[in-house]
C-alpha cells in the first residue's frame, strides 16, 4: 500500500513561502515524477512528505491515516538522497542492514533480506566494501538497497541520478524503472531532467515556484500542455513560441509548435528563414533558423540525412493539427 | 605529487625544514644523553670546563630506584588520562550543543575559546586563589552556603584539582576541533538515519561518533603531547606535593632543587621512553582511525 494524499499542504521558511497551499493525490503503485526548474520547491515537497520538514499548514495522509505529525521513521517511507547519504564507516552490508537493525529484526531475517537486496541490485561482489571504495553507480545501488530492504509503502527519490555520468544515468534509469515494475510500490521521484520525467513516470507533476502547473501522464503533458510554462518545459528541444500576426491567424495570442512538428524543405513552405547553428545527432539534426520574421529563433528537427549549410535559406511548414494555441494569459485554448 | 619531478622538488623544498627540525631535536637530545652518563653536580664544583666524571648507568639506576619514581609515573598517567577523558567527553557534548542554532551563537563560541588564551600560570593561579582557596574561594563560599565543610582542594583532592584546572584549559581546544568535525558531517546522513528509524541517541552512536573518530584521534594525540609535560599548573598550585609530582616535575626537582643535572638528564631519558610508550599505545588504539 502506498497512497499519499496532500491537502492544502503549505510550507514557509520564515517569511518566504516556498510552497503555497497545494493539493495532490498519489495512488498506490504509481511512479510519480516531480519536475520543475531549480529552486521551485521539489525537494522541499519531497521532504515534507518524508517528514524531514514540518508543514506550515495542511494535511498529509498516507494510506488513509493522517501522517502530518508522524515522525519520519514511522511513516513507512524510504528515501534515496542525491548525495546517497551512505554511512561511510559501515560496509555495504551494514549500510543496507542498518534500517533493519534499527527495527530490531532478528539476525536471520536481516541476513535474508540483505542478501536478497544485494542479489537484486548486483551488489553481492562488493558487499563487504565500504562506500568510499565504490563507484558512483554502485553507491547509488547501495542507497537503493538500503531503501528496498525496509519494504516501505513508498520510495522517495531526490535527484538520485544527477551525480552520475550520462551513460550510467541511462542505465540506472532503466534499473529504477525495472525495480518499480517488479516491486509495484509507489515511487515519488524528483528530477529537473525532463527526459527522466518523460521516460520513467506514470504521472508527472510540473512545479513552478511551489505551484503545481499541471499533473498528467507524460503524453498528456506532451500533447496538451495546459499553459506556456508546461509547454516550454516538457519536450526537448523546447517548443517554439510565435506571437503576433501569425498567432492571430490561428485566433491565439501565442502559438506553440514543437521542433519535430515542422517540415523542412529547400524550395517551398509556409515560412522561410536562414539556417544558423545545426546540431547533428546522427539520427536527427536540429536546425536553428533565424530571420523568419516570426520569432528570434525557430528550432526544427529534420532527419539525420538532411544537410543544410550555415546561411542557407530554407522553407518551413508547420503541421497544422499539432499547433498549440495560448491566450494572452498563457493558458491553452482548445 | 605524482611525477618524479614533483617528488624531487618536494623533497628539495622540505629539506631546510627537516634539517632545522632535526637539529632542534638532536642537539638537546644528544646533550641530555651525554649528561645522563655523567656526574654533574654544579653546587659541588662540577663544571664542563673541568670535565665531568663518567659514571655509566649510575644515574639511571638511582633515578629508577628512587621511591618517588613510580608514583610520579602513575601521577603523570592519571593526570593525562583524566584530562583526556574529561576534555574529550565534555568536548563532544559542548560541540553538539554549540552546533545547535541559538541566539548569540557567535559570542558564545568566542567565549568558549577564551580559556585557551589564558596562560597556564595565570589560569592555575586564578583557580587556586579565586575558586579553590579553602577560606575565601568561591567554592568554599558555595560549600558553606549549603552548610558543608569547605574542602581544601589542593591538599585533600590535589590530583583531581590539577585535572580540573588543566581540563578547563584544554576543553576549548577539544571543543573547537570537535565542533568543526561535527559541522562537516553531511546532514543528509543524519536525515537518512532518521528515516531509517534511528532515534537521536542511536544517531549519535552510529553516525556522529564514528564521524568524529578522526577528530577525537587528533585531539587525543595533540593533547597527550602537551599534557605529558604540564608543569606550570603544578608549580604554582601544589608545588609537586600531595601526590601531584609528575615525571616532568620530578626531573625539574632533581635538576633545580637537588642541583643534580646528571640525575635529571637520566630522568629526561626515561620521560622520552615513557612518551614513546604512550605514543605507541595511542597509535595502536586510535591511530587506525587516521588512515580510513
Ligand atoms: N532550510 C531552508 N531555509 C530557507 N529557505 C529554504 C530552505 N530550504 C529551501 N529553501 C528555499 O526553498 C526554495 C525551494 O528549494 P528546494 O530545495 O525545494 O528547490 P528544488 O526544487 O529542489 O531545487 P533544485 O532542483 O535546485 O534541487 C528555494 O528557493 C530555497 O532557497
Ligand atoms: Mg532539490
Amino acid at each position: 500500500m502506498g497512497r499519499i494524499v496532500l491537502e492544502k499542504v503549505k510550507k514557509s521558511f520564515g517569511d518566504v513561502t516556498v510552497i503555497p497551499p497545494l493539493d495532490l493525490e498519489i495512488n498506490d503503485g504509481e511512479f510519480v515524477v516531480f519536475v520543475g526548474p531549480s529552486g521551485c520547491g521539489k525537494s522541499t515537497l519531497l521532504r515534507l512528505i518524508a517528514g524531514l520538514e514540518d508543514v506550515s499548514g495542511g494535511k498529509i495522509e498516507i494510506d488513509g491515516n493522517d501522517a502530518t505529525f508522524i515522525p519520519p521513521a514511522k511513516r513507512g517511507l524510504a528515501m534515496v538522497f542525491q548525495s546517497y547519504a551512505l554511512y561511510p564507516h559501515m560496509t555495504v552490508r551494514k549500510n543496507i542492514a542498518f534500517p533493519l537493525r534499527m527495527a530490531k529484526l532478528d539476525q536471520a531475517e536481516i541476513d535474508r533480506r540483505v542478501n536478497n537486496a544485494a542479489e537484486v541490485l548486483n551488489l553481492s561482489d562488493y558487499i563487504d566494501r565500504r562506500p568510499g571504495q565504490l563507484s558512483g553507480g554502485q553507491r547509488q545501488r547501495v542507497a537503493i538497497g538500503r531503501a528496498i530492504v525496509r519494504e516501505p509503502a513508498a520510495f522517495l527519490f531526490d535527484e538520485p541520478l544527477s551525480n552520475l555520468d550520462a551513460a550510467l544515468r541511462v542505465g540506472m534509469r532503466l534499473e529504477i524503472s525495472e525495480l518499480h515494475k517488479r516491486l509495484k510500490t509507489t515511487m515519488i521521484y524528483v528530477t529537473h531532467d525532463q527526459v527522466e520525467a518523460m521516460t520513467m513516470a506514470d504521472k508527472i507533476v510540473v512545479l513552478r515556484a511551489g505551484n503545481i502547473e499541471q499533473v498528467g501522464s507524460p503524453l498528456e503533458l506532451y500533447r496538451a500542455p495546459k499553459n506556456l510554462f508546461v509547454a516550454g518545459f516538457i519536450g526537448s528541444p523546447k517548443m517554439n513560441f510565435i506571437e503576433g500576426e501569425e498567432a492571430a491567424k490561428h485566433g491565439a495570442h501565442t502559438i506553440g509548435i514543437r521542433p519535430e512538428h515542422i517540415e523542412v524543405s529547400g524550395d517551398k513552405g509556409a515560412w522561410s528563414g536562414v539556417v544558423g547553428v545545426s546540431e547533428h545527432l546522427g539520427s536527427d539534426t536540429f536546425f536553428h533558423i533565424h530571420e523568419t520574421g516570426l520569432a528570434e529563433t525557430i528550432t526544427v528537427r529534420a532527419d539525420g540525412e538532411v544537410d543544410f549549410k550555415h546561411g542557407d535559406r530554407i522553407h518551413l511548414t508547420p503541421r497544422e493539427d499539432v499547433i498549440h494555441k495560448f491566450d494572452a494569459n498563457g493558458l491553452r485554448i482548445e | 605529487m605524482a611525477t618524479q619531478h614533483s617528488r624531487s622538488a618536494a623533497r628539495l623544498m622540505m629539506a631546510p625544514a627537516v634539517v632545522l627540525l632535526l637539529g632542534w631535536m638532536l642537539v638537546p637530545l644528544t646533550l641530555t644523553l651525554f649528561f645522563s652518563f655523567k656526574k654533574y653536580l654544579p653546587m659541588r664544583g662540577d663544571s664542563l670546563e673541568r670535565g665531568l666524571d663518567w659514571v655509566g648507568f649510575d644515574n639511571y639506576v638511582r633515578f629508577l630506584g628512587s621511591s618517588s619514581f613510580w608514583p610520579s609515573v602513575q601521577a603523570t598517567l592519571v593526570i593525562v588520562g583524566g584530562v583526556l577523558a574529561i576534555t574529550v567527553i565534555l568536548g563532544i557534548f559542548l560541540a553538539l550543543l554549540l552546533d545547535q542554532p541559538f541566539w548569540g551563537q557567535g559570542i558564545v563560541r568566542i567565549l568558549v575559546i577564551a580559556p585557551f588564551f589564558v596562560m597556564p600560570t595565570v589560569s592555575a593561579l586564578v583557580w587556586k586563589n579565586m575558586f579553590m582557596d579553602p577560606i575565601n574561594g568561591i567554592l568554599a563560599h558555595l560549600w558553606r552556603f549549603f552548610g558543608a565543610e569547605p574542602v581544601s582542594w589542593l591538599s585533600d583532592a590535589s590530583v583531581q584539582s590539577i585535572i580540573l584546572i588543566v581540563s578547563w584549559q584544554w576543553l576549548p581546544f577539544a571543543t573547537l576541533i570537535l565542533l568543526t568535525a561535527i559541522q562537516s558531517l553531511d546532514s543528509e546522513q543524519l536525515e537518512a538515519a532518521e528515516m531509517d528509524g534511528a532515534p537521536p541517541v542511536k544517531r549519535f552512536f552510529y553516525i556522529i561518533l564514528p564521524h568524529l573518530g578522526r577528530a577525537i584521534t587528533i585531539v587525543i594525540l595533540i593533547q597527550t603531547i602537551f599534557l605529558l609535560s604540564i608543569f606550570a599548573e603544578i608549580f604554582v598550585t601544589t608545588g609537586g606535593a600531595f601526590g601531584t609530582r609528575t615525571l616532568t616535575y620530578l626531573i625539574f626537582q632533581r635538576v633545580i632543587d637537588s642541583q643534580n643535572i646528571g640525575l635529571g638528564s637520566a630522568g629526561g631519558v626515561y620521560a622520552i621512553i615513557l612518551a614513546n610508550i604512550v605514543a605507541i599505545f595511542l597509535m595502536r588504539i586510535v591511530g587506525k582511525n587516521l588512515d580510513q
